[in-house]
């Protein structure tokens, strides 16, 4: 502890201790809680406290009967537990009684402060903190506190509840872990009295008929399967396991999530997943639960590394069972092999969905999402059924835009149940995009494509489902382009972009800004991908397309006008904005793009835009964009300049970066070391010169926003590395005189940025940079704007100080 | 005077009431459906001796098997070649034209009317009108069948409905047509057409369309009434009118007596567009509520169709390309316009004119700028600023709307393409829609947009193809669909429903789609075109008021905590559905016989009354009590009314039921009294 905190602690502890001056503010006690656990882990606790006799003054203050707030004696328990958890400091305590005093009988625990969450909480916490040591066991077993524990785990508080369960972990785990953990039985009976006490009660509460002490249990257990891992918890399992297989004979199945929370606890554990019970269980567990119960469970099954393949097989047969439903319910003609078939066997019956609207909702949409995760996973069952799951997909989205014409009864009801239902199309749409990575028989494609541009065309779509759809054609689109990247689309896919560019043509001119927005970005990924590829430039250059998104430019909502630059951006990188056609504006001269959006660049109000200019500029410089590349020189310099001068500091850091492109282009790309050949350099230099880049760098040097002043100091370094060889760094000999240049740094990094720097010639440039500290800055820019006021010093005279404000503010209203 | 609610839960008061009033005939209440169509109903409602026709709505549909009347000399549409028969027999070939492969009759258009037949509309008493659409038929009932009762709409209906009939009028009559045909309509001829003539019902009663004259006299019988107003019809019934959401005026109507609610639902909306909102609350506790005017399209979210809508038209005009908007003059339109006003500027679109062209245009626009206290709160509040509340004033101001009474006139000067225009009519047949239509059909830079759900956008194109212009459908209708109609029937909980056919199946072209029809319990009752429906529910209760010094006289006894009982002697006097009792006539005095009496002073025959008995009678305690005195070998068997108490000794056996005591026995008088006071002792007299 540095002495400066040393000084104040003393007035701390006595302004705790005083309950006229409460602490207005929690978190410094937090704060404070966390720094004493730091000094406590680097050093011993009982020098801590035998040098600062104030804090155990503190402690003992608290025994004294009087009105202290809740929120202070919760502070002091937990603190109490930190300096306990080490056994030298728990036994200096325990000299004086203090510890009973705080933990037991005579302590909060029969008062009327008990009553407060907070100092339950704190009460557990402590214990939790101290329980470390055999000395801890010892007197947790000797108190009584254990049977506290046991009732808190029925707490109305859940933070109080979930923390009593965890600490019957923590107290297993101390009384059966350790040195002696080689001696400890497997058989549960032989445990020390406390954890046979624990374990019974556990048994108690497994066999309880009240569902929430099934709960608490099986949340105590799964704590435990899942944080500790010491040979004792297969006792535990081997002794626990049969009462948690009891319980699947109870109808309805107690407190079904915490079943399932368990047995993945259980099954992630590698110590217990061994146990060929445990499948057993899970496989039952699996066709007793609902549906809607057992996702979870057949979704963490199928993500196990190691599991049964049977209980693979059934597990993903629940996941599928809500869709082989829809499928069956939808199916015009018999014939269609059923999602099951080859998956579960008929293991699983198709029967029934849940009745009620928003439950059907709720288990289509989590099978949908579970089915979504487990698609890219290496350890997906095989065989993936891909056609039969697009055939679903396809049907539940024809179920909810009304477009599918069920002849059974049960599609009926599942039309009338999911019909505009936009949870389950944002879900089936998302799912429907990862299917496009195992693509399927041609004729299924042809439907995804088709059910696809119904989306994408009705006017019922809502915009997220909107862009969902845009997402997923887009994921489909690309898939279909056969080898990958380097030929055109197919046929089929070909003549859906016709479709979907008239589709696109239309969505660009909505009302609704969200769809304008999501069509600009489909686009602009669209381009990306497919801009160099014939069929595609084709169609785009017959539609109008490319002149909307140019006339987007200028619409009224800036997050529109963002993706109108990006889309601008990809169109023109690939010569697809052709000059318009329409005979007004054949008059007068068309701007290029690159003037375009250096006008966005100068005059949008809005940071997005703007933002978005200087990324497509990056883009553009760096891929060689023709009229870029005419004349990169120019074109940074007009950049940079309207870049510089801009109040979004996004802008300015995208300026470096921008600036930084430039620079790789000229001395080589970041590299370990290639020094740039000196008649490179020079010319480079020069040219930096021109564009203003320097003036530009160190000025952001100093910028008030730290990320713009953090990239500067990179390029910086980088331009040193590139022009100054590290033997060559010190030397500063015989160079310009760079006064002038530094005085104006100076005086930028003392706020004064109007301060013009004047010319630079490369020679200054290259003296600066030598003589700049730039290391030191950039360790001073890594640290966190707030670290001054993080320091434990601040924040004791923080604490002090408002108990000072709180008083005089006593004494104005008097 | 007091009013005594006679809430007899003895049998014996209510059937000797209705039979004395002689009201059995109307216990029960009639529906007379006299249109097919369920979005322009027109109903007749027998409820407690009066007649209410509910809306008056008129079937324009069948106006699409006519051919357009263009407004100026149209070459194409009068050389389109004659129909003949497939014999080759070509007598009809003046009346029927073919175009593209249908057949259309080329003559003044006709409208067909509501049922006349199913039941005598003079007998009539009044007719509700629910919104401005539904009263379109209004001049032939009123001007033609002899009505002579009281029409009762809001004053914005009335006006709008005004406005809507005048352009109606207005747009025939301009130009007029020598040739009316008759011929096809002969039944074996029309046999012999093609569809969808040949199915085209009831052609015989089709008629043209009213004058101006007839229009202004119809609206004369009309009475305004503002909403939540009651209005008492003979004393038999109260109406009383309900804002539903969905135009400016438009109502629903509570038709109520004293213990018998029938609520009318007709084009209500629950979304929020220009009108006031609709009034859910005051239809709760009815016992039958007639639910019509759903949305025509239930698959169409009209905001969706908005979006459509305003991406279609900013499309074609940035092509350079004109839109045209076939509507009515008032209703949606002002919606679309306050749309536009936000969108044209965020679409670069500021540039471009839009017209609004109809005889009644100006009224239109203004009118619904002075409705003030029919909108919804929001407008309400804009002219409070002042401000106009809708926002197509401004658009006029700045000169983006120009609004035009036809194509003629200034029109043709300031015209400038490309451009919107708003026009009627939406069947397309007549108005200056129909030029436009000619004029811009050749282009495929060309959109017309369908916003009107009333007419098949396809059958309404049908005499201009082929076409090159480009079509789009986005149907605007704001009315209810079937998952708010299901809230709203969970809200308001009607005993019974009752409803248009069509309501009650999924539409045919979506036989799955069971969430496209009214789903309630129980099941909604459903009536088709010509059809008289009893209405589920019998009227048990009338309202007597009683005289105060009758009152006075009488003596209430209690015979349970709470229940009192007192006998009435008195007259019942009932005139204009009212019914009082009043004090009987003191007997007069005998005057000696000397004076002969006539026979209307007779005092009516005041027999000696019998005490009235109540309670029941406990058959255990019965029975011991027989056993108490003397009887033996008792048997008692259960009956689906009561019990039967059998006395086999003595050959008697006694009938308990709910409401009656009967003792048979072989002529034993002394045992009968012995039993019956046995009886008596478990019964309080009074």
């Amino acid at each position: 502890m540095d002495p400066e905190c040393a000084r104040l602690l003393p007035a701390l502890c006595d302004v705790l201790a005083d309950p006229r001056q409460p602490v207005a503010d929690d978190t410094c006690l937090e704060k404070l809680l966390d720094w004493f656990k730091a000094v406590t882990e680097a050093g011993s606790s009982l020098l801590l406290l035998q040098d600062h006799p104030c804090l155990v003054e503190l402690l003992f203050h608290v025994l004294k009967p009087q009105d202290l707030s809740s929120r202070i004696l919760s502070f002091v328990l937990r603190l109490a537990g930190i300096f306990a958890a080490q056994e030298n400091c728990f036994q200096y305590l325990q000299q004086g009684e203090l510890l009973p005093g705080l933990f037991g009988e005579p302590g909060p625990l029969g008062a009327a402060a008990w009553a407060a969450p907070s100092v339950r909480s704190g009460w557990i916490q402590g214990l939790h903190s101290l329980a470390q040591h055999p000395s801890a066991l010892r007197f947790l077993a000797d108190s009584g506190a254990v049977d506290t524990i046991f009732s808190l785990q029925g707490d109305p508080s859940l933070f109080v509840a979930s923390a009593a369960g965890q600490l019957l972990v923590r107290v297993l785990d101390l009384a059966l872990c350790g040195p002696a953990e080689g001696h400890i039985s497997l058989q549960a009976w032989d445990w020390p009295a406390c954890a046979r006490k624990i374990v019974c009660h556990l048994e108690d509460c497994l066999r309880s008929e009240a569902t929430p002490r099934v709960t608490q249990a099986l949340h105590v257990l799964t704590t435990a399967f899942g944080h500790c891992h010491g040979l004792w918890t297969q006792g535990l399992w081997v002794q626990l396991s049969p009462l948690v297989a009891r319980l699947l004979e109870k109808d309805p199945v107690p407190a079904p999530h915490a079943l399932v929370d368990l047995l993945l606890s259980v099954a992630r554990s590698s110590m217990l997943s061994s146990d060929p019970g445990l499948w057993e269980t899970a496989a039952q567990t699996l066709s007793r639960l609902s549906p809607t119960q057992a996702g979870p469970l057949a979704a963490g099954i199928l993500k196990l590394q190691d599991c049964p393949q049977a209980l693979r097989i059934q597990a993903f047969g629940v996941l599928l069972q809500p869709l082989a439903f829809v499928l069956e319910a939808t199916a015009q003609a018999p014939g269609m092999p059923g999602l099951l078939e080859g998956a579960a066997g008929d293991l699983m019956a198709v029967d029934t969905l849940p009745p009620s609207k928003s439950a059907c909702v709720g288990l289509l949409c989590s099978a949908l999402a579970h089915l979504e995760l487990l698609q890219p996973l290496p350890q997906r069952p095989s065989p993936w059924p891909q056609a039969p799951l697009l055939a679903a997909v396809v049907a539940i989205l024809r179920l909810c835009n009304g477009s599918a014409a069920p002849n059974s009864e049960a599609g009926g009801r599942l039309c009338a149940m999911l019909g505009g239902c936009v949870r389950v199309q944002r879900a089936a749409l998302d799912f429907l995009g990862v299917l496009s990575q195992g693509l399927g028989p041609q004729e299924l494609v042809t439907q995804v494509f088709a059910i696809l541009l119904e989306y994408l065309v009705s006017p019922d779509s809502s915009p997220t489902v909107l862009k969902k759809a845009f997402q997923a054609t887009l994921c489909w689109l690309l898939s279909s382009a056969a080898p990958p990247g380097c030929c055109d689309l197919e046929p089929y896919a070909q003549l859906v972009l016709g479709e979907l560019l008239s589709v696109l043509r239309k969505r660009l001119c909505s009302p609704c800004w969200e769809v304008r927005d999501s069509g600009l970005e489909f686009l602009t990924q669209m381009t990306r991908h497919q801009g160099g590829q014939a069929g595609f430039r084709q169609a785009l250059l017959a539609s109008e397309v490319p002149e909307l998104t140019r006339q987007l430019l200028q619409d009224p909502e800036s997050y529109v006008r963002a993706s109108a630059v990006a889309a601008v951006g990809q169109l023109s990188s690939w010569g697809l904005l052709a000059a318009p056609s329409s005979p007004e504006h054949a008059a007068t001269p068309q701007k290029t793009p690159l003037e375009e959006l250096l006008l966005v660049l100068t005059t949008d109000s809005e940071g997005f835009p703007r933002r978005a200019v200087m990324r497509v500029f990056t883009e553009w410089l760096r891929d060689g964009y023709a009229d870029v590349a005419e004349d990169p020189e120019r074109f940074v310099a007009r950049v940079l300049q309207a870049a510089s001068g801009d109040l979004d500091w996004e802008v300015r850091v995208q300026g470096l970066e921008l600036a930084l492109a430039f620079l790789e282009q000229l001395l080589g790309p970041c590299g370990p070391s290639a020094v740039a050949p000196p008649g490179a350099l020079a010319q480079a230099l020069q040219a930096l010169c021109r564009v203003q880049l320097f003036e530009f760098a160190f000025r952001s040097l100093f910028d008030c926003d730290r990320p713009v002043a953090q990239k500067s100091c990179d390029l910086l370094l980088f331009l040193r590395a590139k022009a100054i060889p590290s033997s060559n760094s010190q030397e500063a000999g015989d160079g310009p005189d760079v006064t002038s240049v530094e005085a104006a740094l100076r005086r930028w990094q003392a706020g004064e940025q109007g301060q013009p720097l004047g010319e630079l010639a490369p020679e200054a440039v290259l003296a600066v940079l030598r003589s700049m500290d730039l290391e030191a800055l950039q360790d001073t820019l890594a640290e966190s704007s707030d670290h001054v006021e993080r320091s434990p010093q601040s924040l004791l005279q923080d604490m002090l100080a408002t108990v000072g404000v709180l008083g005089d503010n006593e004494a104005d209203c008097y | 005077m007091c009013h005594v609610r006679m809430e007899q839960k003895t049998t014996a008061w209510k059937p000797s009431i209705w039979n004395n009033l002689g009201l059995s005939e109307t216990l029960l209440a009639r529906e007379y459906c006299l249109s097919g169509h369920p979005t322009l109903p027109c109903n007749v409602l027998k409820f407690k001796s009066t007649t209410i026709m509910l809306d008056c709505g008129l079937d324009m549909t069948s106006t699409l098997n006519f051919l357009p009347l263009p407004l100026v000399q149209s070459p194409r549409l009068s050389n389109l070649p004659g129909w003949s028969l497939k014999d080759g027999n070509a007598f009809l070939d003046k009346e029927l034209k073919e175009c593209s492969g249908h057949v259309f009759v080329d003559s003044v258009p006709e409208f067909c009317l509501p049922e006349t037949e199913l039941i005598d509309l003079s007998t009539v008493d009044v007719i509700l009108i629910s919104n401005y659409h539904c009263m379109m038929a209004l001049p032939y009932i009123t001007e033609h069948t002899g009505f002579t009762g009281t029409v009762y709409a809001t004053e914005p209906t009335v006006q709008i409905g005004r406005l809507l009939m005048e352009e109606l009028v207005n747009f025939i009559e301009r130009v007029p047509k020598a040739q009316s045909a008759s011929l096809w309509k002969n039944k074996d001829i029309q046999r012999l057409l093609p569809s969808p003539l040949k199915d085209a019902v009831e052609v015989s009663t089709w008629r043209r369309c009213y004058t101006m004259q007839e229009v202004n006299s119809a609206l004369s019988k009309i009475q305004l009434v503002g909403y939540s107003q009651k209005i008492e019809l003979f004393g038999a019934v109260q109406v009383t009118p309900l804002s539903s959401g969905y135009a400016l005026g438009s109502s629903n109507w509570i038709i109520q007596s004293h213990y018998e609610k029938v609520s009318y639902v007709s084009g209500s909306s629950l979304l929020t567009t220009h009108p006031q909102p609709m009034d859910q609350a005051s239809l709760k506790n009815s016992d039958v509520l007639i639910l019509t005017g759903l949305t025509q399209i239930p698959t169409a979210n009209p905001d969706s169709m908005v979006g459509e809508f305003c991406s279609n038209l900013a499309l074609t005009v940035r092509n350079g390309g004109n839109v045209l908007v076939p509507c009515y003059p008032s209703g949606v339109i002002y919606d679309l316009l306050e749309c536009l006003y936000q969108y044209i500027d965020s679409a670069g679109l500021s540039s471009i004119p839009f017209y609004f062209i109809s005889p009644v245009a100006n009224s239109s626009l203004e009118f619904s700028q002075i409705f003030a206290e029919w909108l919804c709160h929001n407008k309400q509040t804009k002219v409070y600023l002042p401000e106009p509340p809708f926002p197509h004033a401004e658009l006029i101001q700045t000169n983006k709307l120009k609004h035009y009474p036809s194509i003629h006139g200034d029109f043709s000067n300031d015209f400038r393409q490309p451009c919107v225009v708003f026009t009627g009519h939406p069947s397309l047949r007549f108005g200056d829609v129909v030029h436009f239509m000619e004029l811009w059909g050749k282009s495929s830079l060309n959109t017309v947009i369908f916003t009107e759900p009333d007419f098949s956008y396809l059958e309404a194109l049908a005499p201009y193809q082929p076409l090159a212009m480009k079509c789009i459908y986005c149907p605007i209708d704001t009315r209810l669909n079937f998952i708010q109609v299901s809230k709203l029937l969970k809200e308001v909980q009607p005993l019974h429903v009752v409803c248009p056919e069509q309501y009650t199946q999924p539409p045919p072209a979506q036989s799955h789609r069971m969430d496209l029809m009214v789903d309630c319990q129980p099941p909604a009752m459903s009536y088709r075109r010509a059809e008289v429906l009893a209405l589920p529910f019998k009227r048990r209760y009338e309202k007597i008021e009683i005289m105060p010094e009758l009152a006075d006289s009488l003596v209430p006894m209690e015979i349970k905590p709470g229940i009192s009982l007192a006998t009435v002697s008195a007259v019942l006097h009932t005139k204009d559905n009212k019914h009082v009792l009043q004090p009987p006539p003191r007997p007069t005095q005998p005057t000696g016989g000397k004076k002969r009496k006539r026979a209307s002073d007779d005092i009516p025959d005041c027999k000696v009354l019998k005490p009235l008995l109540s309670g029941s009678i406990p058959v255990d305690q019965f029975v011991q009590t027989l056993e108490k005195h003397g009887f033996s070998d008792i048997k008692v068997e259960d009956t689906a009314k009561g019990h039967i108490v059998l006395l086999q000794e003595a050959e008697t056996l006694i009938q308990i039921e709910e409401d009656s005591t009967h003792i048979i026995c072989d002529d034993d008088e002394v045992l009968r009294v012995r039993l019956r006071d046995l009886v008596l002792k478990f019964l309080q007299k009074f």
